[in-house]
């Protein structure tokens, strides 16, 4: 896939994931909007799973903490072909396997995540796991700014370096928002690289809607020998759509038709642009 | 069934199950390797030092953070190691709940919970220290299977067991030294209660740690009265036996229920539920901690108080007898 090709990934998955949201009347739009440039770029450039070798135990893992953005992870799962797109078709509705939330029912999936502060300690098993195996697969998280709150999370920051966890990437959509309101006005995690220096973790900062530095900071790690790898994603909730950028409201809003073909209009303007 | 004759004298001594279940384990991780201890400062409690010392690429150790314990040991879990993770049942089945509801058991991540020190155990330590409640919220959690094993033969078998189950397990063991309740019983199987003495006069459905007073308390009856009790070791609060408590039930005699657990929620409602839904009207009396904190005392005291005992268990049944 070229890098045109890949930001035009990145339009698609925003369409499709608006679509099925649209359908569904439900779901967590701003967030989704924040994080799916950077599933584009760990499902197409950096992790090694497929639908073919997705029950082999040396394939990299990806554990999505931040849960609710699941329309993110589904659109990008489908595009990969670990389901029929088609499928979405019933997310959210009566007794279909697709909830609101990541669940190892849906093929792809490596772990049942929903509730805050979750995804980063699994990935800490797994990546000690690995360790004492000596396999050389590398284990992702995406989390959410507003879930750093979470106690366990700081738990499982002192783990990963405690065991030199250099194969775990922790990857940070710092959007800045969360449902009530700016993470500063809710609760003020600033200075988060200083934090997770303090914690023993490499950082690096990023533009998390650039594709080239999302992939330059996840494909070329460990950032230090020894040290788990944290990535601070700067992004904007409800990227791409100029209407929702930024608006706390759409946080989990589902547009009405009007809004959706705008959003629909703008992002096919953008298409044009690449 | 076939009337156990043992009499308390002759009942051999054995070790607690916390350490039975440490030295099974360690017998276990020598053969196989995928076995991993996680731990949260809780080695020395759990009677893990040795293991530690022997294969110290087969425990991970956490800190005091049982929230990060339970997601670590799911992850590990995950990636296909064969995992116990310890910790004092009271923080575990409490601090991290939420992650047992979810990473353990909604992922269906393998994982053997061994809650510590339970019920009780730490005496006056108070209610920061008991589990009390561990039965009742695991319960109401999906995909899990709840032990309490009460002698050191069922710990073995448990532990073993555990190695080779491919579901969340929750298994509680006690400090305390325990006998060998009956050794011409030696079955064990997950969800199906071990008969430690047979009666047809009434029956008395224990768990862990009150088995053996409740032994006591049946062996006193026949002693003194020429009472027939059956003693059930019901190790497995869920899957209940749900035969065996019909069967128990189905010639009418007195049912008498002895847990270290509130009795809210625990192993008696748990009986009661199921014997009441299915029309059964036996004499009914659920010997646990009600709902208040408890007496300040050890183990023994705070079971004393509470009638877990022989003297408390044999006064109920013969209440329940009209003797």
């Amino acid at each position: 896939m070229t890098k045109k090709e890949l930001q035009m990934k990145s339009v698609f998955l925003r369409k499709n994931l608006l679509k099925y949201i649209y359908k569904a009347k439900a779901g967590h739009t701003g967030g989704s909007l924040s994080c799916v440039d950077t599933l584009n770029v760990l499902y197409n450039r950096v992790l090694n799973v497929e639908p073919s070798n997705f029950r082999d135990p040396s394939r990299d893992r990806y554990i999505q903490s931040k849960g609710h953005c699941v329309e993110a992870l589904f659109v990008t799962l489908a595009d990969r072909g670990f389901f029929p797109e088609s499928d979405l078709e019933t997310l959210c509705q009566y007794q279909s396997h697709y909830i609101g939330h990541p669940t190892k029912k849906v093929n792809g999936v490596e772990q049942n995540t929903g509730a805050l502060g979750h995804g980063l300690s699994i990935c800490v098993g797994e990546a000690i796991a690995a360790k004492l195996d000596h396999k050389t697969h590398r284990v992702f998280t995406l989390l959410g700014d507003g879930e750093l709150p979470e106690g366990s999370n700081w738990e499982a920051f002192l783990s990963a370096s405690h065991y030199k966890l250099d194969n775990l990437y922790a990857i940070l959509d710092n959007n800045k928002q969360q449902i009530t309101g700016y993470n500063k006005e809710v609760m003020n995690i600033d200075s988060i690289r200083e934090k997770l220096e303090s914690f023993g973790w490499a950082v690096k900062e990023i533009d998390g809607h650039n594709l080239e530095e999302l992939e330059g900071a996840l494909n070329n790690g460990p950032f230090e020998t020894g040290k788990p790898n944290f990535i601070i994603a700067h992004t904007i909730k409800g990227k791409g759509v100029s209407y929702m950028e930024g608006v706390t409201k759409w946080h989990h809003g589902v547009p009405t038709p009007e809004q959706y073909e705008l959003a629909l209009s703008e992002l096919t303007e953008a298409e044009a642009l690449i | 069934m076939e009337l156990d004759k043992i009499e308390e004298k002759d009942l051999k001594m054995g070790k607690a199950n916390q350490e039975v279940f440490s030295i099974t384990l360690q017998e276990l991780a020598e053969t196989n390797k995928d076995i991993i201890a996680v731990t949260s400062d809780s080695r020395g409690s759990g009677k893990l030092v040795p293991f530690g010392q022997k294969y110290p690429n087969q425990i991970v150790e956490v800190g005091i953070a049982e929230q990060n314990l339970v997601g670590v040991a799911a992850g590990l879990a995950s990636a296909g190691k064969n995992v116990f993770a310890v910790s004092p049942a009271c923080f575990l089945s409490a601090r991290a709940l939420e992650q047992i509801k979810n990473d353990v058991c909604y992922s269906d991540n393998p994982v053997t919970l061994v809650g510590i020190s339970a019920g009780v155990s730490y005496g006056a330590l108070g209610t920061t220290h008991h589990s009390l409640h561990d039965y009742a919220v695991l319960r109401a959690i999906n995909n899990i299977t709840i032990l309490a094993p009460a002698d050191n033969f069922e710990t073995e078998q448990a532990v073993r067991l555990a190695a080779q189950h491919d579901k969340p397990i929750y298994m509680r063991f006690g400090k305390k030294t325990m006998p060998f309740l009956n050794e011409n019983n030696k079955t064990f199987e997950f969800g199906k209660g071990r008969v430690i003495r047979d009666g047809d006069d009434i029956a008395i459905i224990a768990s862990g740690e009150t088995v053996y007073p409740a032994w006591l308390a049946a062996k006193k009856l026949e002693d003194d009265h020429d009472i027939k009790a059956t003693v059930i070791s019901m190790h497995t609060i869920k899957p209940l036996d749900l035969n065996l408590i019909e069967n128990l039930a189905k010639n009418g005699r007195p049912i008498i229920i002895v847990e270290e657990h509130m009795v809210t929620g625990g192993l008696g409602e748990a009986c009661a539920s199921h014997l009441f839904q299915h029309g059964f009207k036996n004499p009914f009396q659920i010997i646990g901690i009600p709902d208040e904190y408890t007496v300040t005392g050890s183990q023994v005291e705070i079971f004393n108080h509470y009638g877990i005992s022989k003297e408390g268990i044999y006064k109920t049944c013969k209440k329940m007898l009209n003797i």
